[in-house]
């Protein structure tokens, strides 16, 4: 049974855009609509650690901050999570777009 | 004696020197400033010196020329800080006590960080533009160079003055177009960003003056190596592109002393309160420009708007007053467009840049994401400001904080 987005607010780029909102339930939904169809332990390490650091700071990770918080390397982030992962993973987590800084 | 003691004597640490040196009485206190080089560099003229227009000797004087002789200056390396005992360790087992620290140990290119970068390639093929030497030997290159592909890359973000790859970009097209070449060079920018800028109105206004130009833009890359033998950079999601001449903004990190003091976060940046700029640990610790974490852009204009909160915010402090949250990430960049043009864009935390007139409303002279003349000439004499006015920390014809007056929403 997937978990009902129907009361949970996104952004025109798909982010949620209140985080208190997110369980893990609508993580697995939000996981497959990018073409993760399994959440594996080591996808997960990375998701808490996100939502951990992103709720801390209240900005999403930068890829930096998730290899040095998780050690987890780019190369495998960007096997686990294909294409963009900070981004990728923020949105799973239910965080905003992660910034470029300025 | 009491000791206020700055770390770095770059734009930051001049200024604070300057100000805290006219602030305090000379018979209460004394003002040191450590640094390693004895050069003070005009940084925004390294973007010159690979074109021609400057030569590296433009942009370097003596640091001791900009303060005041009341100003103790020791050129050593710093080996630690310990701020839990207000002490800085420096090379020669020689070390200083405090009462109260300003680190402006500043941001630095890390080009050992991207793997390929230095194989082979480097300073042959493969150039920098952020250090003297680098800008110097890519000018030398570009002298002779016949044409080819010529590939910009931003490795990560932040980098010490975002706008300047932009520059680069402008001044390229602008130089090969000079020299009749331009048809002979094909010019790439890759960033990991979605555009050619962070903010909105920007990213899509720089954007058209890159296409306008016919540079090609690669968004959203994240490089991982270099592979010069095959001259070909590639991103961990597999998008391989070939380069004739690779021109590189690697990683940009906090000073090395940062780390071994364990002071600072995974780029060696130290966390600081964004608003006071006080640190968030030590209560007598206090930082200006790029070697903190703030989120405003590592830019020596935003430095000096640093300036006048963090100098107020030490002098309340030692008077037992809460500081003020008066920094509000303002940044004044000029953005050389080539052409004897320029672009100006002002913003700070919460507002992006937006077209308008400055810095008076409806008159200027200069205009805001705009290129015009006026603000190639505006570009041109600040570094007559820089030495003259804003390294002493002179009055500059504009607030601290940003101004919505004269901006068009």
């Amino acid at each position: 049974m997937l978990a009902d987005l129907t009361a949970i607010a996104f952004n025109e780029e798909g982010f949620m855009t209140d985080p208190s909102q997110w369980t893990k339930e609508i993580a697995e939904v939000l996981a497959k609509q990018e073409g993760l169809e399994t959440l594996t332990p080591e996808h997960w390490k990375i998701i808490d650690f996100c939502r951990q650091a992103g709720l801390a700071s209240g900005k999403s990770p930068t890829l930096r901050q998730i290899t040095t918080g998780t050690g987890i390397s780019t190369k495998d982030l960007f096997a686990l999570f294909p294409k963009g992962p900070a981004k990728k993973v923020a949105k799973i987590a239910g965080l905003g777009k992660p910034e470029g800084c300025v | 004696m009491k000791t206020l003691l700055i770390l770095g004597g770059g734009t930051g640490g001049t200024m604070v020197a300057n100000k805290m040196s006219a602030a305090l009485d000379p018979q209460e206190w004394r003002v040191v400033v450590v640094d390693k080089d004895e050069n003070h560099y005009y940084q925004p003229g390294f973007l010159f010196i690979p074109f021609g227009i400057y030569s590296p000797s433009d942009v370097v004087k003596p640091k001791r020329n900009f303060l005041p002789p009341s100003v103790e200056m020791i050129f050593s390396d710093i080996e630690r800080i310990e701020p839990d005992q207000n002490r800085v360790r420096l090379a020669g087992n020689r070390s200083i006590h405090y009462d109260y620290l300003v680190i402006a140990t500043g941001s630095f290119i890390r080009p050992e960080q991207l793997p390929g970068l230095m194989d082979g390639g480097w300073r042959r093929n493969i150039f920098d533009f952020y250090t003297p030497e680098g800008a110097a030997a890519l000018a030398r290159h570009l002298k002779f160079w016949k044409g080819g592909r010529l590939v910009l890359n931003v490795a990560e973000m932040p980098i010490k003055c975002p706008v300047a790859p932009l520059e680069f970009l402008f001044l390229a097209d602008w130089f090969f177009k000079q020299r009749g070449m331009r048809d002979k060079v094909e010019i790439t920018f890759v960033t990991p960003l979605p555009g050619a800028f962070t903010k909105p109105r920007a990213s899509s206004i720089l954007g058209n003056m890159l296409e306008d130009r016919g540079i090609r833009l690669e968004t959203e890359y994240s490089i991982m190596e270099v592979d010069n033998a095959r001259q070909v950079i590639r991103s961990y999601d597999e998008r391989e592109i070939p380069y004739d001449l690779f021109i590189t903004i690697p990683t940009n990190m906090g000073a090395e002393v940062i780390a071994a003091s364990g002071m600072g976060d995974e780029l060696n940046f130290v966390p600081v309160n964004k608003n006071t700029m006080q640190s968030l640990k030590w209560e007598n610790v206090w930082l200006i420009g790029d070697a903190s974490n703030a989120p405003a852009s590592k830019a020596g204009s935003v430095a000096h708007f640093m300036l006048e909160v963090v100098v107020e915010n030490i002098l309340r402090h030692m008077e037992g007053l809460e500081p003020l949250p008066k920094f509000d990430g303002h940044a004044n960049c000029f953005i050389e467009s080539g052409n004897d043009k320029g672009v100006l864009i002002d913003f700070n935390y919460d507002v992006e840049p937006l077209p308008g007139m400055f810095p008076l409303p409806g008159f200027g002279p200069f205009s805001l994401l705009k290129e015009s003349p006026a603000n190639h000439w505006g570009k041109m004499m600040f570094k007559w400001v820089y030495w003259n006015v804003l390294l002493k920390g002179g009055e500059m014809p504009f607030e601290s904080q940003m101004s919505m007056a004269g901006k068009w929403k």
